[in-house]
């Protein structure tokens, strides 16, 4: 059989015809340019999780009252034509009208900025005891005497508090995310695959779940957990509870794809080849719709991130001393943070970037999921 | 809703002098590229015409080679990635003033006061192409109303005088009926309606019956027929079908990958077709009134537009292919003494700028590769013997789905498949056939009847009593060829996975042994080893199709079921693909159960073939006698409504045009299925008894009260 020899290079269109789906959905996504800014945002938030003894620079525990609503302080970069970055010490006084703490900076006192310096003790992954960290600067006394974004009432550096605080938001949606993938793929694939009554009572199910109203259930089941117990022990119920009614959306679209693929001609092709139902379900028909499910996935990290933060902000999630967006926002629900010391709302900063680099990831994954329609 | 009314515009005015005043419709050149995320395609590529008032151009050509893009070109009505790069678009609006459509803007004032007004198009497909959320009579007078101000009343009644002339019963209460409450017919028709009720001159018809039943469509074209000279219109008309060519066209214009390659009288087209695009077209489509025997295709596939060959676009297929001109120059247009214009070096071999090598072959006769006789088929014994097989679907209502009533998709059938042979199944939409090819393979279990098949080692087995588990066994020697190439094909995994599937489910083979396997398959059904590294997405209609073939050949079945299995593909592909199917017959002693709605096909590969209406046979017998002497009324209407590629065989004098549609499959006649239809019917046994499939004089077997008593006419 004759081949038309085209009057491009056939390699180039050979690497086409021979990609799998995954490759086209990767160059699909890479064309979405906010997607890949979002991804890339994302990988960078998990990557200060991971690490967050190293980016954080102060005991995010450790305050001092000496130390107590300190507005942030830029790292000047230069002295005088050098470059050498370094803060300024800074001296506290009392107003005596207001009583308020104001603090200026010295010119006398530079204090070197260094890059993997040594500070606070920390267990790198949980695992390496260190005491590097990325970058650090000390005073004479050995406190740590950066103020990136200032500190909390408590003198608590604020900056490494938000570092800490985006370990715990980042991955503790993610057992809620987990539990409702399970829970909702499986169900959506047997409502899609068997129909009729099964698919009437799950759907229905479903309904009835969906019109439940979020924050009276939270804060509900979260008067009804135990007192005695810890606050993770606490968050981790009410995380489980959630995603016992979030599942609804991954089941939807699990079902979806399952009754459009049912009626396709390469499913009963496969069953004419003889393979196994459970074949025909796992080899044929889920590849088809993995990528959905990621999409579907990756969109409900974000929800799960606002509901943990909307609830620790209205005290029903975590408490101090655990650290975590909400947490911190939540020590700022007073006027004086708004009015005087407006810096303690830098908390929901990441937040929103965390939740838009989310959104915009599973947007692109979501329209990169089908390569195959044009 | 705002009023546009024509007006003789500026630019009209300065075209006025220079316009033809006999042609309705002047394009020259037209050149119009699409923004793809792959660069620029051009799409139509020097596309030129001249329409003269009230004569009917057929605009034909293989999927790709842009004849519906032309046409949206020609009413300013190109996708938002599509741009008229060159040419001139010349059109004689209905005041006499002549108007260059290039210049004026798509959607300004002017294009929108010509369409619905000047110029008309009527689409392929009407359930996507009417308003699902709108009445019939919604959108017709709107229609009216964009164009002419009149009353509510007026453009009510004006409708329904529309809807009666197009061939609609009960126009007034249809006029408010929703789209999807009308047969693919009746819709059609309402689209007629839509485009002609303020009488334009010139109407585009973008395939419009390729999406219907022939019956249907012969209906279809009769009414445009009529509307034509009645109206006065002149009409350009797209196809790729060449019985419709010789049917409708005065003059045809042949396109290839967005050139014409060839514009003839239609027949001169027909008998001395000049480009060999066009002579390769003519031989490789099937005739109803053709004979038993190989087609001769086209070579190779279609290009993409991307990857257009230097020079002439054909010329990779091209048998009379001059290397070193063809290839490298693009051939001028030249026109020839009887008024063609063909676009080919062939003709004009004195203009090239290369010298040529040898004197350039002519072929001017069509010949039809009949005159070998055909080989005899090696018919053996039964393989799967049907007995009042029966496939009832219910239909649930409510809540808990209660069975109301049953759709009786197969209602009786009884046939005897023989070993060897090609069985050709033959009805139009809500015939049954596809379910009865579903159900003989167990994909639907039976409602009621048996399916005993005949195993190689003698026994017999009813399959329409086999549990699940066991239907294993019988799949391997039944296997299935299916319609959609797109939708058949897993697009997930690469090519290799797919024929190998069947064998690793049946632990056959596996390894190195299944993969050289897999490499022999593809080799037996004309692709290339490496392809097995492909995803379906690299790979054309027709490729796919070799794929499913090949699917279906892994595990060497005695017989095999093919759905449709060349209808979806352009002609060309199709004579490929039916050729490998009879060489695979020839070299593995197959036998085929071919189920399709194309008689030409049918006739052409088949050696006995049974017709289906309404869920029952009801003829069946040699394929070359039932064409050409049908014993059933419904089988002579079928076959009178077929057109044949030849403007001479007065089929539109002779053809049986069926009143009234097909009945509802869930409440069919009393009596004989067709007697509402049938002309021969005498309202009295007909409508009481139904006919059994009795064996008649000739070995054939008919289900008809009166079928010894007729002398109908078939194919010639």
């Amino acid at each position: 059989m004759l081949d038309i020899v085209s009057s491009r290079a056939n390699s180039q269109a050979e690497s086409v015809y021979c990609a799998g789906q995954w490759t086209l959905m990767w160059r699909r996504f890479l064309r979405h340019r906010l997607a890949v800014v979002g991804g890339v945002i994302v990988l960078l938030l998990y990557v200060i999780s991971a690490g967050a003894g190293f980016f954080a620079y102060a005991d995010p525990e450790a305050g001092s009252a000496t130390r107590s609503l300190i507005p942030p302080q830029p790292i000047a970069l230069f002295n005088d034509g050098r470059f050498e970055p370094h803060v300024l010490g800074l001296k506290r006084v009392r107003d005596p009208q207001t009583f308020q703490l104001v603090y200026t900076p010295d010119p006398e006192n530079r204090i070197p900025v260094r890059i993997f310096g040594e500070g606070f003790q920390y267990r790198l992954f949980g695992l390496f005891p260190t005491n590097i960290h990325l970058i650090m600067a000390t005073d004479e006394a050995g406190n740590n005497a950066l103020n990136l974004a200032g500190t909390d009432v408590q003198g608590r550096d604020f900056f490494s508090r938000m570092v800490f605080a985006t370990r715990v938001s980042m991955t503790i949606g993610l057992v809620g995310v987990t539990i409702s993938l399970l829970l909702g793929v499986t169900l959506g694939a047997i409502s899609g695959l068997y129909g009729d009554l099964v698919d009437e009572t799950i759907q229905r199910i479903i309904d009835i779940l969906n019109s439940i109203p979020t924050i009276p259930l939270w804060m509900g089941i979260a008067a009804s957990v135990p007192p005695d117990w810890e606050p993770t022990q606490v968050y981790f119920a009410v995380t489980i509870i959630i995603s016992l009614i979030g599942w609804t959306d991954l089941a939807r679209v699990t079902r979806g794809r399952f009754l459009a693929m049912r009626t396709e001609d390469f499913v009963t092709a496969a069953r004419l080849d003889g393979a196994s139902e459970p074949r025909v379900i796992f080899k044929h028909m889920v590849p088809s719709f993995l990528s959905h499910i990621i999409a579907a996935t990756t969109l409900a990290v974000p929800a799960m991130i606002l509901s943990e933060t909307a609830l620790s902000f209205l005290g029903l999630g975590l408490r101090p001393p655990a650290i975590s967006w909400g947490v911190l926002l939540q020590q700022s629900q007073n006027v004086q943070a708004i009015a005087m010391t407006p810096w303690l709302l830098l908390a929901a900063i990441p937040v929103i970037v965390a939740v838009l680099a989310f959104n915009f990831l599973g947007d692109g994954i979501r329209d990169a999921a089908d390569p195959y329609s044009r | 809703m705002q009023q546009i009314h024509t007006q003789g515009s500026l630019s009209a005015q300065l075209l006025a002098a220079k316009a033809d005043p006999d042609y309705i419709l002047d394009v020259r050149d037209l050149a119009v590229d699409l923004k793809t995320e792959d660069g620029f395609v051009r799409a139509v590529d020097g596309f030129s015409l001249k329409l003269r008032r009230g004569s009917t151009v057929c605009i034909v050509g293989e999927s790709g080679c842009g004849k519906s893009i032309t046409a949206r070109a020609l009413l300013r009505l190109l996708p938002d990635n599509g741009r008229i790069t060159a040419g001139e678009i010349r059109f004689r609006a209905g005041d006499g003033s002549a108007v260059d459509l290039t210049r004026e803007e798509a959607n300004g004032l002017m294009m929108r006061s010509l369409r619905g007004q000047d110029m008309a198009l009527i689409f392929q497909e009407p359930m996507t192409s009417l308003s699902p959320i709108h009445t019939i009579g919604d959108q017709i007078t709107e229609m009216i109303h964009l164009h002419d101000q009149v009353s509510h009343e007026e453009a009510r009644r004006r409708a329904t005088n529309m809807l009666a002339r197009v061939g609609i019963p009960r126009a007034e209460t249809r006029l408010d009926a929703y789209t999807f409450q009308l047969s693919g017919g009746m819709r059609q028709r309402a689209m007629i309606a839509m485009a002609l009720i303020n009488r334009p001159q010139f109407l585009i018809a973008d395939e419009p019956t390729t999406a219907l039943d022939v019956t249907t469509q012969a209906q279809i074209l009769d009414l445009l027929r009529e509307l034509r000279t009645d109206y006065g219109m002149s009409v350009v008309f797209i196809t790729h079908d060449l019985g419709v060519v010789a049917e409708m066209a005065d003059e045809v214009v042949v396109m290839y990958l967005g050139a014409v390659v060839e514009r003839a009288n239609v027949r001169d087209f027909f008998h001395s077709p000049q480009h060999p695009y066009s002579q390769a077209l003519l031989r490789s489509t099937p005739r109803p009134d053709g004979v038993l025997g190989r087609l001769e295709s086209i070579q190779g596939t279609v290009p993409d537009p991307l990857n257009r060959p230097l020079g002439c676009g054909f010329n990779p297929r091209c048998q009379l292919c001059i290397r070193g001109l063809c290839d490298v120059e693009e051939p001028p247009t030249v026109a020839l003494a009887n008024g063609t214009d063909v676009k080919c070096w062939l003709y004009a071999p004195e203009r090239a700028g290369v010298p040529l090598t040898g004197q350039p072959a002519k072929i001017d006769k069509l010949r039809q590769i009949a005159d070998k006789a055909p080989d005899l088929v090696q018919v053996g014994g039964t393989i799967i013997d049907v007995k009042d097989l029966k496939m009832h679907f219910g239909m649930g209502k409510g809540w808990l789905r209660h069975p109301v009533g049953a759709i009786r998709a197969v209602d009786g059938i009884d046939l005897d498949i023989r070993e060897g042979e090609t069985l050709g199944i033959v009805g139009e939409s809500g015939s049954g056939k596809t379910t009865l090819g579903k159900t003989i393979i167990r994909i639907y279990e039976p409602t009621a009847g048996e399916m005993n098949f005949h195993r190689r080692d003698g026994s017999v087995v009813d399959l329409a009593h086999l549990k699940s588990r066991d239907l294993k066994a019988p799949r391997r020697d039944i296997r299935m060829i299916f319609q959609d190439p797109y939708s058949s094909l897993n697009p997930r995994t690469t090519v290799g996975n797919i024929i190998a599937e069947p064998l690793l489910v049946n632990k056959i083979l596996s390894g190195a042994a299944l993969e050289a396997r897999v490499c022999k398959l593809l080799e037996r059904v004309g692709l290339r080893a490496e392809y097995r590294h492909r995803y379906p997405h690299a790979l054309s209609g027709g490729q796919r199709q070799r794929i499913g073939i090949a699917r279906a050949l892994a595990l060497e079945p005695r017989i095999i079921i093919c759905d449709e299995a060349v209808s979806a593909l352009d002609v060309s592909v199709q004579a490929q693909i039916l050729n490998l199917l009879d060489d695979l017959q020839k070299e593995f002693g197959f036998t085929y159960l071919f189920i399709a709605h194309d008689l030409s096909v049918v006739r052409q590969i088949c050696n006995r073939t049974a017709v289906m209406y309404l869920g029952q046979v009801v003829e069946i017998g040699q394929t070359d006698r039932l064409f050409e002497r049908p014993m059933h009324p419904y089988t002579e209407a079928l076959l009178s409504a077929v057109p044949v590629p030849d403007p001479d065989a007065n089929v539109k004098e002779r053809r049986i045009v069926l009143k009234g549609e097909i009945p509802d499959p869930s409440n069919p006649p009393s009596g004989c299925p067709f007697h509402t239809r049938c002309r021969y019917s005498d309202g009295k046994r007909c409508v009481a008894e139904v006919p059994k499939l009795a064996q008649t004089k000739d070995g054939r077997k008919a289900a008809c009260h009166y079928a010894e008593s007729f002398e109908l006419r078939g194919q010639l």
